[in-house]
């Protein structure tokens, strides 16, 4: 596809933002896939253009990085992390129960487009084990019951949110996020049990410091 | 030893992630204090500290910092490593979460210290509500005149970008993130010469984890002897322990450095009910794992040494004995195979055959040889990688053997699904599955 002028404009803009611009390109395949849904050979092109690399070497990288999709994705992009913690905690069977609802395996699309699935790796959110995302925002402390309705709520176009805030809205504007191009969610609650568990028994057994110190 | 609630103290204020929650509480007081001062003078003050490295290897950072060359004409960088992504490591995430502009600030200091005027705040790709909150904080910062051109009339300039890694756990190696932070694929680079010397844009450049620069504003304030009141001689300070698995309680705990693994266990509530402690790892998939027999041992870097492991990231995951040590294992090869960034062929091969040799003893299909082979073929990684992840692929399964021999052994004839129900394993055992 032909990018639009925009896209062109935000790509010169990160280049900017770096001491040397080849430092911009993690953001900008993030940038390219936000418009596409993945990282083309236009994207890799317009990326090699602004940054006045080859294509090989842009499409290296590409290649390099699992969040870069080389091939199209659904709607929605929906991890399971399957690493040691999760996936005995209980993400293998949600991972079992959703691909086979959906029909789909490792890193495919479901047939109606809305889905792509994939087996995730460690997310750094083992204390809330198991750790399912969408869109890479985080669904904490998932169930196979809690997981097959967010899905089916994603398929239906109603509005699901994430343990820890946002609402979900899709692979192409979380891409654009990561592209360092900021939303307006940061004020969405994020902090649970789990993460304030150490204070909250800190104070139950007197063990906190003066607020002189902290 | 104590819980000591400090980068945490108030993650539980609505504001806690903002500037005027952080104010609220001494917030960029540090910052001023170091902008008046001389910047060989904070370096000393970290050193004096004894503060070392959270990211797992336990580095001393002020002895870093002393590297970097001064006055060598070239511009000198700051990036601060919060790819965290070890299998178990789960503190840095909540930490920039509730807490960024500990961060933020930490960052401004040591910038001013090691006399950079850029710095770069390299978070992995997956964590979007993480990397918003962060680029609040440092838009925030701006805005007061905390970041940006002669911060509070002091001369100080200093540059912070924000930046979003694409999904690599190698890019948790220090030279790999600087690779990938110039665009390129995040491949680990020969040391020496070391990033002190030659790291970004082969310029001086200090690395160091997330929770490491979040304690900086806090000794800088306090003193670095308040900062040894906790820990051990080797050990000073506190630590953010992220206690997962099959306890009542997991969560985020912050406590003084030579707490014991009984200690937080019982903060954690204890192993869920009508269960027993089977093996926990001090910090991260990359270090050898320990049993019940180990609950007493200060978590320090030292004392994990002595005891062969280490204390890594200090994130104990904790399994009660419905798990399968095969599967376990099995699974952290998976990452590793996943992960290797195939430059060096020890880990690219390596991690490949032990990966398929496991998985076959998972499933029980292995054969008699599998136990001897996986581990010469550990023997050959070890050592002989390019990088750590290599070493660390090679660590499980000896740590595992060394308390579970027969299960592996098992593995020849029994499928680790059959010897222990995966059901039973899953914390929500009595539905859904």
């Amino acid at each position: 596809m032909t990018f639009t002028e925009t896209t062109w404009n935000e790509a010169k803009e990160l280049a900017g933002r770096y001491p040397h611009s080849r430092s911009a390109l993690l953001p900008m395949l993030h940038l390219v896939q936000s418009v596409e849904g993945l990282v083309s050979s236009d994207g890799i092109a317009l990326c090699a253009d602004v940054l006045d690399l080859a294509t090989a070497e842009v499409a290296a990288v590409a290649t390099f990085y699992t969040m870069y999709k080389r091939h199209n994705t659904g709607k929605h992009h929906v991890g399971v992390c399957t690493n040691t913690m999760c996936g005995l905690l209980g993400g293998d069977a949600i991972w079992n129960a959703i691909s086979s609802d959906l029909n789909t395996g490792h890193d495919e699309t479901s047939e109606d487009g809305k889905i792509t699935l994939e087996r995730i790796e460690c997310q750094a959110a083992c204390t809330h084990a198991p750790v399912v995302t969408l869109d890479w925002e985080f669904f904490d402390d998932a169930t196979v019951d809690g997981v097959r309705k967010a899905l089916s709520d994603l398929r239906e176009g109603k509005e699901v949110k994430s343990t820890r805030g946002p609402v979900i809205k899709g692979l192409q504007a979380s891409e654009r996020l990561l592209a360092g191009f900021d939303d307006d969610e940061f004020d969405a609650p994020a902090i649970d049990e789990k993460m304030l568990a150490g204070l909250h028994r800190a104070r139950e057994v007197g063990q906190t410091l003066p607020s002189s110190e902290v | 030893m104590v819980l000591t609630p400090i980068l945490t103290a108030h993650w539980d204020e609505a504001d806690s992630y903002k500037l005027e929650g952080y104010k609220r509480h001494h917030g960029y007081v540090a910052l001023a204090k170091a902008l008046k001062s001389d910047p060989d003078s904070i370096i000393q003050t970290v050193k004096d500290s004894g503060l070392r490295g959270r990211g797992g290897a336990g580095f001393p950072t002020g002895m870093k910092w002393g590297f970097v060359p001064q006055n060598d004409g070239k511009p000198h960088y700051l990036v601060v490593n919060a790819d965290e992504s070890e299998p178990g490591a789960c503190k840095d995430i909540p930490l920039m979460l509730a807490n960024p502009h500990a961060l933020v600030e930490g960052v401004a200091i040591s910038s001013y210290a090691i006399r950079a005027n850029h710095a770069f705040i390299y978070i992995r790709g997956e964590v979007p509500h993480v990397i918003r909150r962060v680029t609040n904080a440092v838009k925030e910062a701006y805005a007061a005149g905390l970041l940006g051109q002669n911060i509070q009339g002091s001369g100080f300039n200093l540059e912070v970008v924000v930046h979003a890694g694409a999904g690599a756990y190698i890019c948790g190696e220090e030279t790999a993130l600087l690779d990938s932070l110039e665009g390129h694929r995040g491949q680990p680079r020969l040391k020496p010469p070391f990033p002190a010397v030659a790291g970004l844009y082969a310029s001086p450049t200090v690395i160091n984890n997330a929770e490491t620069i979040a304690n900086i504003p806090y000794i800088i304030r306090n003193g670095a002897d308040w900062l040894k009141q906790w820990g051990t001689e080797k050990s000073p300070g506190f630590k953010l322990f992220a206690v997962s698995g099959h306890v009542k309680r997991p969560g985020i705990y912050e406590a003084a450095l030579g707490t014991t693994m009984r200690e937080l266990l019982e903060h954690a509530g204890g192993m869920r009910d009508g269960h027993t402690l089977k093996f926990w790892i001090p910090g991260g998939s990359s270090v050898p794992m320990l049993t019940e027999a180990h609950l007493d041992l200060p978590l320090t870097y030292e004392d994990m040494a002595a005891a062969g492991t280490m204390l890594g990231t200090g994130t104990p995951m904790v399994f009660d004995e419905t798990t399968s040590v095969v599967k376990a294992v099995s699974r952290w090869l998976q990452f590793y195979k996943h992960e290797s960034c195939g430059k060096c062929t020890p880990c690219r091969e390596g991690t490949y055959w032990i990966s398929g040799l496991l998985k076959r003893l998972e499933k029980g299909e292995g054969q008699e040889t599998d136990l001897e082979k996986i581990d010469e073929l550990c023997q050959q990684i070890m050592g002989r990688s390019f990088c750590a992840l290599g070493d660390a692929a090679a660590t499980p399964f000896p740590g595992a053997m060394k308390h579970f021999r027969t299960e592996f052994e098992a593995g020849v004839r029994t499928a680790a699904d059959i010897a222990f129900d995966p059901a039973a394993t899953t914390i929500f055992s009595k539905a859904n599955v």
